[in-house]
This record gives structure tokens, sequence and C-alpha cells, in this order.
């Protein structure tokens, strides 16, 4: 139960913090390069304190680093939604703020959790993630209520993403979806957005079953580990 | 993108008790995304616990050419600075 969390969160957090240091250097503005690497930073230091809880949990002997660095995609447990492709800004920015509004309610109720060491991260976390929320929900007002092109971007990034929400509230997790459905509903309207219809979710993450473009991440991000084992620097 | 945003200038205060000092500009579009930016630009390794920031086009600056009337004659005034006390032993920190 322990384990099956906290590998979820680490490998969430993980894949969308290599996500978005796919933007380092390639980010619109000098200033929104700094806060997508900084949000990164902030989701691979999550990604080390879940994992290597769930290391634990596991018993293996294995750490975070053997986690991250030596499982295969069908190992990895991250939700759907995290593995997408950036796209462009308005799309990283809707997976951003569709994302980080879940993991803030989550990790609300999580601080507040029966597991001391979960609530622990949870509440150290909870904090980073109230941030990347409220930002990445300014951007979705400013870019939905921006120009005719912004909000065409905006429009096409959330159609994008809309159908891998449903999985962010598959068992346990359920119990979130109306603050979530309530949250996004007011900050879509604020941006003058209508919220997608309702599509088929697509789910399977969370068993291991992943899109194509995870094993694309994997590749790039293991790729100095699995050539040269245990190399320090 | 940013050719067309407002610059901002970045105050930035180390610590209670400390005045905001000036640290750098951001660009942004309006007061919340500059103070956004500023955050995001200058205080990820705990430079500050609170952040002003001012359009830049608020700021009057001293021009150049009168530098030397401005700031020159304060060159040879050394009374006025408090260097001829002599500062006895037993007081610190100053």
């Amino acid at each position: 139960m322990v384990q099956a969390l906290t590998t979820g969160l680490g490998d969430d957090a993980l894949i969308l913090g290599h996500r978005l240091s796919e933007w380092c250097g390639h980010a619109p503005t000098l200033e929104v390069d700094l806060a997508l690497a900084n949000i990164g930073l902030d989701l691979l230091g999550q990604a080390q304190f879940f994992l290597g809880l769930a290391a634990e949990a596991e018993g293996h002997g294995r750490d975070a680093d053997a986690l991250a660095y030596r499982r295969t995609e069908d190992e990895f447990r991250n939700c759907l939604l995290v593995e997408q492709p950036n796209g462009d800004f308005a799309r990283t920015i809707a997976r951003q703020f569709l994302f980080s509004s879940w993991q803030e309610l989550l990790f609300r109720a999580l601080a507040q959790g029966n597991d001391a060491c979960i609530a622990a991260i949870a509440g150290k976390a909870l904090k980073e993630v109230t941030y990347h929320a409220s930002f990445a929900a300014d951007w979705v007002i400013r870019l939905g209520d921006g120009t005719a092109e912004s909000h065409r971007r905006l429009v096409d990034g959330l159609d994008w993403c809309w159908r891998f929400t449903d999985e962010l509230f598959v068992g346990d997790h359920a119990a979130l979806r109306s603050e979530w459905d309530a949250r996004v509903h007011d900050v879509l309207a604020e941006a003058g957005l209508q919220v997608p219809k309702p599509v088929r979710g697509i789910i399977g993450g969370r068993d291991g079953k992943h899109s194509e473009h995870l094993g694309h991440i994997l590749s790039e991000m293991q790729y100095l580990p699995r050539v040269y084992p245990d190399a320090v620097w | 993108m940013t050719a067309g945003l407002p610059l901002w200038e970045v105050f930035i205060r180390a610590k209670n008790g400390l005045s905001h000092r000036h640290v750098g500009s951001v660009h942004a579009a309006d007061p919340r995304m500059a103070v956004q930016a500023a955050r995001d630009v200058y205080t990820r390794r705990m430079e500050g616990v609170s952040l002003w920031v001012v359009p830049s086009v608020a700021i009057t600056a001293s021009d150049p050419g009168e530098a030397d009337a401005l700031f020159a004659p304060a060159e040879d005034k050394v009374y006025r600075h408090p260097t001829f006390y002599v500062v006895p032993d037993n007081i610190k920190h100053i």
C-alpha cells in the first residue's frame, strides 16, 4: 500500500521533473526558463524522498537512484499525464495546471494522514506545490485571456491533456475529484475558457501500461547510469 | 516574447531588519507576474525574505552629464566621514 502510493508519487514527480528539464534553455523568456527549471528541481527533490520511501518499503536493499535509473518502462507507476510531451508552452502550462492542482489537494490530505513519513514529505512539498499550482493558474488565465493565438494554443493544450485527467482520481484518490473539478472550473472560467468536453479517459500508468513517450524519456534519463554504472562525480 | 513586456526593478530584503536592496530586473506584464519572476530569478538560493518590484519607468535617474556637479564636490570633504573619533577598545560591532 505504502509502496504503491510512494512509487506512484515518486514516479509522477521524477517524470514531470524530467519533462520540465527539457525546457531548460528553450523557454520563451529567461524568467520562464528559470521558473520551469525551479519547478522541475522541486519535483526532483520530491521524487528523491518518495522513491527513497518506496525503496525502503520494498525491502530489497535498493535506493531511490536504483528505482529511478534501473527500472524499465513497465515498472514505472507514474500517471500518463506527466509523461506527455511538452508540446508548446501553452500545453506545458495546461499539463502543469491540471497536475499541480491535483498534487496540491492530495498533499494537503496526505500531510494530515496517518503515515508519519509520508505526512512529513507531503507537508514539505505542499509549500512548493502551492506555488506551482498558483504559477500555472496565473499563466492559464494570462494565456486564455490573452491574444487569439495564446487562447487557441491553450485550448489545444487542455484538449491534449484532458483525457489523462481521469487517471488522477483512480482508487483512493477519487475523493479529490469534486474539489479539483471546482478549482479547475473556476480558473478556466476566469481565463475565458470552456471546460473541455468529457472524453473517454485513458488510464494505465499506475499499472505500468504507458504511452510510447515514456520509453524515450527513460532512454535519455537513464543513459548515463546504464552506460557507466555507479559512476560518481 | 519579453520584447513587448515592461521592465521591473527588483529589490530584496535579505533578512528582517535590513533594508531592501536592488538586485536586478525582470520583464513582466503585471505586478503579480513581476513578483513571481523575481522570486524565480533572484531568490533561488535563499537570498531573501521579502521582495519589491518597481516599474523601471517609475525611476528617475541622475544625469551622467551632471555627475561632476553632483558628486565631485564631496570628494575633498573628508571631514564628513566620522573617522576622527577614537573608538574605545571595548566597543564592538562598529
